[in-house]
């Protein structure tokens, strides 16, 4: 559905250096990014402040044209053949709005029927499909500069698929929502990927969109792809790892081992401690602890996403 | 078929966006008519203090001055929204646009319909009528042509500068002010005889850029008077050949800055 | 904050009055230096200064030269060139153009910010608008007289006395210009979108100031009124008669007495608005 090779866009960028002399510096905001993304899948595309992301977005879009290396989305390429492409994906930008500020919401997906030349049955499926899962009907004649960020938000979304793209990109489509609106959003494009008949492809900086919809992962940083696979792969190749916190009754002894985990947590006087599993289940993890200590409370805590990817981001 | 729906529907949106705004939008549409009221004041004023300006008199410089207007009045109605397209840039709407599976142009231009800009020109018009009943003028079948034509080669060559000028914000965002020295001093320039300019400001504007055949000629064809500066009679007939090749320039421009703004991004 | 005590604020130990004329340096000072950093728009907005400076010259020029004894309204070539000229400077010193915002900061409710600091809002505007107005004498003031000079006979002032009168009634056009400016954008407070009010200044400026022409070509009497009546000519035609010395000594010292007048009433007015808004600000909330 999606294929880059060594996808590049460099800006010219001009340094004062000097009081009156200017430089020209090529800054390489995307330096080779090569994907292929199947039909059906569901990506996240993550990455520190000013890796790339945007601007890979605008270049599967159409918006920008690359500076190097080949693109290609629904078989087509995206610049040259804009106006078709743009027949077959949808676009959210999470910080701009695609609707009609001042008309109420419905007379935007109805203006966005036109330009996008649906039959009216089929819009109006849709519609109506949209409606029912984002629960649009309360806000649907109000103008959209008086809505929610939220509300807008879900109208964002619904525009974005009324001519039933086959692509569908979203540009940090949570950010600013509260938690509700977040999980409205999300649950909604879980649902919509669960289908398969949609191509998700997202960035965004919360990481829990990407652990509750991605199966696939892409980091990009300085421009390039440091990562391309699941999230357990993600896990495994940092080492990342399951970790047991243990309230116990006694103070654990000194030089105390849990065969196949670290210690890696001491507090309260040694009341509370936390291991790190490295090869070792968790039960098996328990059942050694618990002979040696008492223990009053006891959890297994999963690995936290936020810190791998900071992890990457700093390496 | 379907493509120019959608264009129409875009439109009917952007009308009632603008009437959802009802008291700004009566107060815009007055100043609107205002604007183009003063601009033909300014003239009659100035003829208060001589009766000829340049070698022309009231009616005569009217006559220029109201196919100017109304000319100019069409041309912003129909593309003057193009010089917020900086704004555009600079907010990144322009990537908004870029996705929908239309003309970046129409539809930019469809963003913000001016219905307010829509009484400047039976304003215009109406100028126009009035220059046309004082003068007397020789009718014949070329001249009621020319008299249909002028302004709209007008609007046509005015549209084209609006353009021109906005696209300069693809390669200098911060162009700021610099796009009124063409479109609104075109127009000033073009609302009075060329005769009154010195000889190398004339020749930029009025030949190296066009302005001369925006009114003046066409007015001097229409009162069959011979051009003072020495074109030839068929001169005032030029000027939608010269809106022509103004709109041309105007479409490469856009291009070659859609092609800028697609390799450089915002 | 760096190796200091977090100690309490304490109010300056300054006399309270030298304390506020410090703070409202301050605040021309930040006015001056937000405008160094659009330089591009600067070069931008002054050359199409300059533009319209050749076609307002030329035209005028050719009524001159029409005019029995050339000398329409009283104004010879070279005055009337300097009526121009001076007259592009001006245009962004004492801005003319959409100001709009305090009506945004109005209208979005960020105007909140402003009644929270120690500083009314008016005093805060205005030393602001005075810093943007000296930096526009020095950058776009100068560049259309300099080309205004080199490529027309300009009028030289024949009394000394025409120099300092003419800053004087520069300084005072200012002050009106931010007043009515100041008045239009009010207006937000009450009906939420200024844009209609300000479109109004905008054209009613433009022309009833003397921009498009000197307004000593219309009738008499419809001059007087308008100098009387309206506080437009003071924005504009005042401060270029000055400088054109179209008037003897008595008639120009006049004139400035009246933009002096017109300064006085502007912010009056300007102050009683702002706290009527503030009050219903406070009772009614954003």
């Amino acid at each position: 559905m999606i294929k880059t090779k060594d996808l590049q866009k460099n800006f010219a960028v001009r340094v004062k250096s000097g009081r009156f002399r200017r430089e020209k510096r090529v800054v390489e905001a995307v330096a080779g990014v090569s994907l292929s993304i199947e039909a059906g899948e569901m990506v996240g595309y993550i990455g520190p402040n000013g890796a790339g992301k945007s601007t890979t977005l605008k270049m599967l879009t159409g918006v920008l044209s690359p500076s190097g290396g080949e693109v290609e989305v629904c078989g087509l390429q995206p610049v040259p053949q804009r106006t078709r492409l743009a027949l077959r994906i949808g676009v959210v930008f999470g910080q701009r709005s695609q609707l009609w500020w001042d008309l109420p919401l419905h007379e935007s997906f109805a203006l966005l029927r036109h330009i996008y030349r649906v039959p009216a049955a089929e819009h109006a499926a849709r519609l109506r499909r949209c409606r029912d899962l984002l629960d649009l009907d309360d806000f649907l004649d109000t103008p959209v500069r008086q809505l929610s960020l939220g509300q807008r938000m879900r109208g964002e979304l619904t525009a974005a698929l009324l001519h039933g793209p086959r692509v569908l990109f979203l540009d940090e489509p949570t950010i600013g929502l509260d938690v509700v609106s977040k999980q409205a959003v999300r649950s909604f494009l879980a649902e919509l990927g669960a289908t398969g008949d949609v191509t998700l492809v997202l960035t965004t900086h919360d990481l829990a969109d990407i652990e509750r919809l991605c199966e696939r992962l892409v980091v990009i940083d300085h421009g390039r792809v440091v990562h391309d696979g699941t999230i357990e792969a993600l896990h495994a190749r940092y080492g990342s790892r399951r970790s047991l916190v243990a309230d116990l009754s006694s103070p654990l002894p000194e030089g105390f081992v849990l065969p196949g985990a670290t210690l890696v947590g001491v507090e309260a006087d040694r009341h509370r401690v936390t291991f790190a599993l490295d090869g070792v289940t968790a039960g098996a993890a328990v059942a050694d602890l618990v002979t040696a200590v008492a223990i009053r409370d006891l959890s297994v805590v999963e690995p936290d996403i936020e810190d791998v990817v900071a992890r990457l981001y700093a390496s | 078929m379907g493509e120019l729906r959608a264009y129409v529907a875009l439109a009917g949106a952007q009308a009632r966006s603008a009437f959802s705004y009802r008291a700004s939008f009566l107060i815009e549409l007055v100043g609107n008519v205002g604007a183009t009221v003063f601009d033909v004041l300014s003239v009659l004023v100035l003829f208060r203090a001589t009766d000829r300006i340049g070698g022309f008199d009231l009616p005569e410089a009217l006559l220029m001055t109201s196919i100017t207007s109304s000319g100019f009045a069409l041309a912003d109605f129909a593309v003057g929204n193009v010089d917020r397209l900086k704004t555009y840039v600079r907010a990144g709407t322009l990537d908004a646009v870029l996705v929908r599976p239309l003309g970046a142009l129409p539809q930019l231009l469809l963003m913000d319909l001016p219905m307010r800009k829509m009484l400047r020109v039976v304003f215009g018009v109406t100028v126009l009528a009035v220059a046309l009943g004082l003068n007397d003028v020789d009718w014949t079948p070329a001249r009621v042509l020319l008299v249909t034509l002028a302004p709209l080669s007008c609007a046509v060559f005015m549209g084209s500068i609006f353009v021109i000028s906005a696209s300069l914000a693809f390669w200098w965002v911060e162009s700021g002010e610099i796009g009124s020295a063409f479109t609104y001093g075109g127009r000033d320039f073009a609302s009075y005889p060329i005769t009154v300019y010195g000889p190398a400001f004339r020749g930029l504007f009025a030949y190296a850029l066009g302005f001369a055949f925006v009114a003046y000629q066409p007015a001097l064809a229409l009162l069959g008077r011979p051009d003072p500066l020495g074109l030839p009679a068929w001169a005032g007939f030029a000027s939608p050949l010269v809106a022509i090749g103004a709109a041309t320039v105007a479409t490469i421009v856009w291009r070659i800055g859609i092609r800028q703004y697609r390799s450089t991004g915002s | 904050m760096a190796g200091k005590d977090a100690s309490v604020l304490t109010i300056s130990p300054d006399s309270p009055k030298r304390s506020s004329i410090t703070t409202f340096g301050a605040l021309v000072g930040s006015g001056f230096r937000r405008y160094t950093t659009y330089r591009q728009a600067t070069i931008a907005g002054t050359f199409t200064n300059i533009v319209f400076g050749y076609l307002r010259c030329y035209v005028l020029l050719a009524v001159a030269a029409s005019t029995l004894g050339g000398r329409p309204a009283g104004y010879d070539r070279e005055q009337l060139a300097t009526y121009v000229w001076l007259g592009q400077g001006l245009l962004s010193v004492i801005m003319l153009w959409a100001w709009s915002e305090l009506a945004e900061r109005i209208r979005t409710g960020d105007v909140a910010a402003d009644l929270l600091r120690p500083v009314s809002p008016l005093t805060a505007y205005l030393a602001a608008d005075l810093g943007r107005a000296g930096h526009a004498m020095l950058t776009r003031f100068i560049p259309p007289v300099v080309v205004g000079a080199l490529c027309f006979p300009l009028h030289v002032p024949a009394r000394w006395t025409t120099v300092p009168l003419f800053l004087l009634s520069v300084l005072l056009a200012v002050v009106v210009s931010f007043g009515c400016r100041y008045l239009v954008n009010a207006t937000a407070y009450w009906l939420h979108d200024a844009r209609g009010p300000i479109l109004l200044w905008v054209l009613g400026a433009g022309v009833l100031g003397g921009l498009y022409f000197p307004l000593r070509l219309l009738p008499d009497w419809l001059a007087a009124t308008l100098w009387l009546a309206t506080p437009l000519p003071s924005i504009l035609q005042t401060p270029l008669d000055v400088a054109a010395e179209r008037d003897g000594p008595a008639m120009q010292a006049g004139l400035v007495g009246l933009q002096a007048c017109w300064a006085v009433v502007l912010l009056t007015l300007a102050w009683i608005v702002q706290r009527r808004a503030e009050r219903r600000l406070v009772v009614q909330g954003g």
